[in-house]
């Protein structure tokens, strides 16, 4: 096994815009809120950036293909940009890339940008987007929702779960979402809801009402990543480091091999089992602090809490409902408010997810400051269920 | 002995009442209500004459091997391809060999019968052994017409073979005269009729009773000896008097479906054949009249064999899988008749890749997936590296075929986002009995009924249409497998 680049790299700064309807701005506007931030935040000059890692997914309804749109807007030294794409894990593959050059030696300081503008497309929802020619011939036809919805049924069949318990549970991780995304002003949503309205929210694919699906927001996010070294000699002490970073991707078992039930992400079982051994982690329920998880929907969500080893399997919803991931329980879990509530711009969300990491690590996350932790995780995940890219990374302070 | 040694049939399962046609055209010329249970037989947004002629013909192919099959014929009125030949998809869709003759009939109400004269004529010359006919019609009738009172829409499917037929064909005949009762042009919709008077007595009621006497005299047959008269004239109220014109005891004249399943074009007397064959004992004789600029005549006579037909679906079983459809605004919607909002979503640009298709066509229509030679994993599609987690053998896969395996559901949702002229879309992971497993979309499945384990079947459907370029691309879903076989010796 390699050895990993746990402390290698530390972040250096960080950025977010507001996220939410952004009618008033450009995809530019956006890269640049969150770039001059972060900027400010590591407290360097662009110049002295060797590298940049843009991740958008649906280029094709806002910036278009190509890494050359954030060297235009941040008018970057004409430094080697690329743009990366993994569905809804791009966020953290930009960061992955970033890392990565940093670690190898091949930059001192990199930087890596989320960015989706999906409200400029006249219709509520994600956009539509061509498949590929093969699968356009033979793939189901469906949404976001209706492939992850999926997970309910399979979860219910598996754990032998009534269908009421399993929609108050993930109403359940709703509420808890909604509560948090309160306290934070540059979340989408900032409204808390009772389970009843979620409950009795009109149906987008059964079981899934539309509070058990996430915002879909413009906003963009950004780090900046250097060695503990550098970051030192810049002047900064209190350092936040990847302790690290994995992701698996299906090979097909899910969507073709009866060995996958339809009711958990292998996937996400098996990135999260490597992020431990990479970070040291070896009681994830004791030393993760916060987490940060995919929770495009509530059921996600829910089943994430078994695959990242943090619920025991079958007993995700009796944690749920116990509030174990309560912004008061044992693992906070969302305390941003998650992509339900925070929102979720594709591209940004891997590294949105490691920015509130990283404020609650420092301390610096105001009403939603958590007591001291000193680890959070990130998880990410782009696709579908029976075929996706899952991501996760582990933060901590050194 | 030559003869018809299969036979098979497709009824879409839902069922648009007559009544409520009437009722939402009251306001305006009533269509006179047909008179006990009537409705017929509407196809689903995802069928049309293709996809039913799949069914048809898969029904009929429970008794011979596919590989057998060496000519087509496939009879319609409603053909979804002006230039493309439509037979060929039933080949791909159907699994036969590619070294067949495959031939589209269409033009009038005769295109069912021509395609089984068609197909028997190349038997008897000996050029074939085996030959399918297959007749198929959609008719969408314009709203408030008479039209509208009697359509429905189907398909049904008869084999031809030298070998052991279930029945022989004593007698064909046909009259061609250019009595225009109705045409649609190629550029029309809709049928356009002259007086109703004028096609009963000038028409129906003088070239059936002719052609049919002039038949039976070539046969050699008293009319007395028809023990079934199937009749599929545009006036289904004068059959008595057509049966009656030649001698034949009202009390033979064969159920003609059209209150519970409509008259589905130049299908429907085939539908009534196999309805027939379905019930009949040995040494039955049959004549079929089909008027339609002119007539053609079949008589044939049921063998000893007729009795030892595997239970299908068959035409009782297809009347037996009935959704009634009380929404008319639905149905004109799904027929294309009105056109409601779809929303920003059925705008997406669908295009095909026609060279990808051609390079994957086993897979898309045949639903051929591959067989692990290395581990036995079935898996779908056809890889170069098995699926099998354990194995990843390259190159080790043989084509299967899954469209006829049977599956059940191991994940499901009903999705109310992602465009579907009849929404919410269904869908979910089905697994096939013996392995193999893909995210299927289903068809003919509510809510209500979806459920994790249910018992599935393929069936070949419309995937998407292309409303840009005028096409539709065809892919198999899952539907319920919960319908017995209700057929003969169910």
């Amino acid at each position: 096994m390699p050895s990993g680049f746990r402390d290698k790299v530390a972040i250096l700064g960080m950025g977010c815009s507001k996220f939410g309807e952004r009618w008033e701005s450009d995809p530019e506007d956006l890269m640049v809120e969150a770039y001059a931030e972060c900027l400010a935040d590591a407290g360097i000059e662009s110049d002295q950036i060797d590298a940049a890692w843009l991740a958008t997914y649906l280029d094709h309804v806002h910036v278009g293909k190509s890494a050359i749109p954030i060297s235009m807007a941040l008018r970057l030294n004409n430094i080697p940009t690329t743009r990366v794409e993994n569905m809804c894990a791009s966020g953290t593959e930009a960061l992955r890339g970033a890392a990565y050059a940093v670690a190898a030696g091949a930059c001192d300081i990199a930087l890596a940008l989320g960015v989706e503008k999906l409200k400029d497309i006249g219709y509520g929802g994600l956009p539509q987007h061509n498949r590929g020619v093969l699968n356009s011939l033979w793939w189901a036809n469906f949404s976001a929702p209706g492939s992850f919805a999926q997970l309910a049924s399979a979860y219910r069949a598996k754990n032998n779960v009534e269908r009421d318990l399993l929609k108050r549970a993930i109403a359940h991780v709703s509420v808890k979402s909604h509560r948090n995304g309160a306290l934070n002003p540059k979340a989408h949503l900032q409204k808390a809801v009772s389970e009843e309205i979620v409950l009795q929210a009109p149906m987008v694919a059964e079981p899934l009402g539309v509070y058990d699906c996430c915002g879909v927001s413009d906003g963009a996010a950004c780090a900046i990543v250097t060695t503990p070294e550098i970051a030192r000699s810049l002047g900064k002490h209190e350092l936040v480091a990847i302790k690290a970073m994995q992701i698996a991707t299906s090979n097909g078992v899910e969507a073709g091999h009866e060995s996958w039930d339809g009711s958990c992400f292998p996937t996400t079982r098996i990135a999260s089992k490597r992020a431990y051994e990479e970070a040291g982690v070896t009681d994830p329920r004791h030393d993760i602090d916060l987490m940060e998880v995919h929770d495009c929907f509530s059921i996600t969500e829910l089943v994430t809490m078994e695959d990242l080893h943090l619920s025991d399997e079958g007993a995700a919803i009796a944690d749920v409902l116990d509030g174990r991931y309560d912004s008061d329980g044992r693992q906070p879990c969302q305390i941003d408010g998650g992509l339900k509530c925070f929102g979720h711009p594709i591209g940004a969300s891997g590294l949105r997810m490691a920015y509130e990491v990283y404020l609650q690590l420092l301390g610096r996350a105001e009403k939603r400051q958590l007591d001291t932790p000193s680890s959070g995780l990130t998880h990410n995940l782009g696709g579908a269920p029976h075929c996706n890219v899952s991501s996760v990374a582990i933060f901590g302070l050194i | 002995m030559i003869g018809i040694t299969s036979y098979g049939a497709y009824l879409p399962r839902r069922r648009l009442t007559r009544h409520c046609v009437t009722v939402a055209n009251n306001w305006g010329e009533t269509p006179e209500p047909a008179s006990g249970r009537s409705e017929c037989a509407v196809a689903a947004w995802d069928e049309d004459s293709i996809t039913m002629a799949v069914e048809a013909a898969r029904d009929a192919l429970l008794d011979a091997p596919r590989q057998t099959i060496d000519a087509i014929f496939f009879g319609s009125t409603t053909l979804p391809f002006v230039d493309r030949q439509n037979a060929g998809i039933l080949v791909g869709a159907l699994a036969m060999r590619q070294d067949v003759t495959a031939v589209d009939l269409t033009g009038s109400r005769r295109a069912g019968t021509a395609a089984l004269s068609t197909a028997l004529d190349s038997v008897l010359a000996g050029t074939k052994s085996t030959a399918l006919a297959v007749a198929s019609d959609m008719e969408v009738p314009q709203p408030g017409s008479s039209d509208e009172m009697l359509f429905g829409h189907g398909a049904a499917a008869v084999i031809f073979g030298n070998q052991n037929p279930i029945a022989e064909v004593l007698c064909r005949y046909a009259v061609t005269t250019d009595f225009v009762d109705h045409y649609r042009s190629a550029e029309q919709s809709f049928n356009y009729h002259w007086e109703d008077r004028w096609i009963r007595d000038e028409g129906v009621l003088k070239i059936v009773p002719a052609a049919l006497s002039k038949a039976m005299q070539m046969a050699d047959i008293e009319s007395n000896a028809i023990d079934r008269l199937i009749l599929s004239t545009p006036v289904p109220r004068a059959a008595s008097r057509i049966a009656s014109a030649v001698g034949i005891p009202v009390d033979r004249l064969a159920e003609d479906l059209i209150g519970v399943a409509g008259r589905a074009g130049c299908a429907h007397p085939i539908i009534v054949l196999a309805h027939e064959l379905e019930r009949a004992k040995p040494s039955q004789t049959i004549a079929v009249a089909v008027f339609g600029q002119g007539c053609d005549i079949v008589i044939l006579r049921t063998t000893n064999r007729i009795e030892s037909v595997k239970p299908r679906r068959g035409v009782t079983g297809h009347l037996a899988n009935r959704q009634e459809e009380t929404e008319y605004v639905r149905y004109l919607s799904l027929m294309g008749l009105l056109q409601r909002d779809e929303g920003k979503r059925a705008e997406a640009n669908s295009p095909t890749s026609l060279s990808q298709f051609y390079r994957r066509q086993d897979m898309i229509h045949g639903l051929i997936g591959g067989l692990c030679s290395e581990c036995g994993t079935p898996q779908f599609p056809q890889s170069r590296y098995c699926v099998a987690p354990d194995c990843h053998a390259l190159d080790t896969q043989e084509p299967i075929s899954f469209a006829e395996t049977s599956a059940k559901v191991i994940t499901w949702s009903a999705d109310h986002l992602t465009y579907c002229p009849d929404p919410p879309l269904l869908y979910g992971m089905i697994r096939f009995e013996g392995g193999g497993q893909f995210l299927a979309n289903f068809a003919d499945l509510a809510i209500h009924d979806a459920s994790v384990g249910l018992q599935m079947r393929m069936v070949f459907r419309i995937k998407d249409f292309d409303k840009q370029r005028s096409f539709r691309r065809y892919f198999w879903k899952a539907a319920p497998a919960q319908q017995t076989a209700e057929g003969r010796h169910a």
